[in-house]
């Protein structure tokens, strides 16, 4: 699954080992060590400015301007924070973007169908909502059947009620797809929501990692969920009882 | 027209003796005083006229004008000829055939300008906005020669094309680059770079980039570019057509100030005029054709 063929083949659906990368000589990451399994869901979280979207850029092949080893799977798809629609392609078109040959119109249908866009596929960007415009570009990482699946921050411009389901059709996707995913996120509670493993990032490095064993789908009143949660909180400097005040 | 809010502190509050002796059951009370304004509803379509009369009236107006001053004598008909005066002008020089003749060489002119124009100065701001190394090369040289005025170039045409067709068209050609140039220069390089990095990680090639996002991204630009080049298309027919011409509309007008004729003139002035609304309107329609995706305002 690996891009190179010279390297030993990992099990792993991304292997990083020894990644740096700086800006003007400021290391953003320095050292970074990462294992995905295959189908796993692993969760990035991390304060601003801590590297995670570089990273995630790395992995999706946007920054190649890096030291050390990284490989990842060929077929490989990001979702971003904003939907990154090409304003002057309909939905359906956008969809297709980039796939190699001459791939038809009907390909397009039961990705959108997967996302509940399928009414939507003749639409123009800019009439989407927010929400839509999110599932749209979700579906335009999906129908290249990723191996692996980027997401950056999807859900950080969504309202809180558009954000819950859209939350939920990640986790569904995943479920039925079994692709790696990795989520970049600042929100705790959604990375327990979905991850098998809440990675912590600061100053370039991974310095926690965290299993969550719940059972899914799991709900956010599980004492156990809490407990998680504020772990993770504190591991980033919330104070989770003041919060919770 | 949001509901306004009460003034924060209004001298004598409505309902003082409640006011005083429990606040919050005041603030609350208050509220039933507040000094509300209906949000009047305005139809999203508030003139019934179709679009295409609204867009007639000013002209017809102007003419309206023109008549009126010509008829009370403010006007009179060796300065500036009555419109009706002028339509039978046109109408005797386009039923002796010189008219048409004069418009078809004339638009034939501009058509081959604008078809050498745009495809110089599209290519070039294609080099120089895709590729850095384009830019270094092309830009300045281009900036430097768009400051020339490129009518002052016309006695060198002359010298170098003869008098024939071809420094008229080189002239056009000349007006019509550096426009689309500069517009669709900004419009390729005004390409939000978020959906660049969305199309790499597409896995687009280098020219499915520029076919799928850069091209599309630049079109506003260059539809601004084309309006800007139509009309100075117009503007170099007619120097080009006065100086040397044996035919054309600029022909016929030199020709009629020889003779005096105003009229002539005024009518080639008015063939002008619609042969520049013509364009717009084309333009306008590819607008409404190749950008209907786009968000933006549209006026009210």
């Amino acid at each position: 699954m690996a891009t190179d063929v010279h390297r030993p083949v990992t099990k792993s659906a991304v292997h990083v080992e020894g990644l740096a990368r700086a800006f003007d000589g400021r290391a953003v990451i320095d050292g970074l060590r990462l294992d995905i399994a295959p189908g796993e869901f692993v969760a990035l979280l991390g304060r601003s400015g801590c590297g995670k979207s570089t990273l995630l850029r790395i992995l999706a092949g946007l920054d190649r301007d890096i030291q050390g080893t990284a490989l990842v799977p060929r077929r490989r798809a990001v979702a971003f924070q904003a939907p990154r629609l090409m304003p002057w392609k309909k939905v359906w078109r956008n969809v297709l973007l980039g796939l190699p040959g001459r791939p038809e119109r009907a390909v397009t249908e039961r990705v959108l169908d997967e996302v509940g866009l399928g009414h939507r596929a003749d639409a123009w960007p800019k009439t989407l909502s927010g929400g839509e415009a999110q599932r749209a570009s979700l579906a335009r990482a999906l129908v290249r059947e990723p191996d692996l699946l980027l997401l950056d921050e999807p859900f950080g411009a969504l309202d809180a009620l558009t954000r819950i389901k859209a939350q939920r059709l990640v986790g569904e996707v995943w479920q039925r797809r079994g692709c790696a995913v990795l989520l970049v996120t600042h929100d705790v509670e959604e990375a327990v929501l979905l991850a098998d493993r809440v990675l912590v990032m600061d100053a370039g490095r991974i310095v926690h990692e965290q299993r969550v064993d719940l059972d899914r789908p799991r709900g956010i009143t599980d004492p156990r969920f809490a407990a998680l949660r504020a772990a993770l909180l504190e591991r980033l400097g919330v104070d989770a009882a003041a919060e919770a005040a | 027209m949001s509901i306004s809010h009460a003034p924060p502190s209004s001298p004598e509050p409505d309902i003082s003796a409640i006011s005083h002796s429990v606040d919050a059951a005041a603030a609350h009370l208050d509220r039933g005083f507040l000094d509300l304004q209906p949000v009047v509803p305005v139809p999203s379509r508030r003139l019934r006229i179709p679009r295409w009369l609204r867009r007639t009236t000013g002209p017809i107006l102007l003419l309206a004008l023109w008549q009126l001053l010509t008829s009370t004598g403010v006007l009179t008909a060796d300065v500036f000829a009555s419109p009706g005066r002028i339509a039978q002008v046109g109408w005797d020089l386009v039923r002796d055939g010189s008219l048409p003749s004069a418009m078809g060489i004339s638009l034939r002119r501009v058509a081959f300008g604008l078809l050498f124009g745009t495809a110089v100065g599209t290519g070039l701001a294609l080099v120089s906005g895709l590729f850095r190394i384009g830019e270094d090369l092309v830009d300045a040289p281009v900036q430097m020669l768009r400051t020339v005025p490129f009518v002052g170039l016309i006695p060198l045409f002359i010298i170098w094309f003869g008098i024939g067709e071809a420094p008229k068209i080189a002239i056009i050609t000349l007006g019509v680059t550096f426009p689309l140039y500069l517009n669709v220069y900004a419009g390729i390089r005004g390409v939000d770079s978020q959906l660049i990095e969305a199309g790499e990680s597409l896995g687009l090639s280098r020219w499915g980039l520029v076919r799928h996002v850069v091209l599309p991204g630049a079109l506003p630009g260059a539809l601004t570019g084309l309006r800007y080049s139509l009309g100075i298309a117009w503007l170099a027919l007619v120097f080009a057509e006065q100086v040397n011409a044996d035919a054309g509309i600029g022909f016929l007008m030199v020709q009629a100030r020889d003779f005096l004729r105003t009229d002539v003139i005024v009518v080639c002035l008015i063939v002008y005029a619609f042969l520049g609304l013509l364009a717009d309107f084309v333009v306008r329609s590819l607008e409404r054709l190749l950008l209907q995706w786009r968000p933006t305002f549209t006026g009210r």
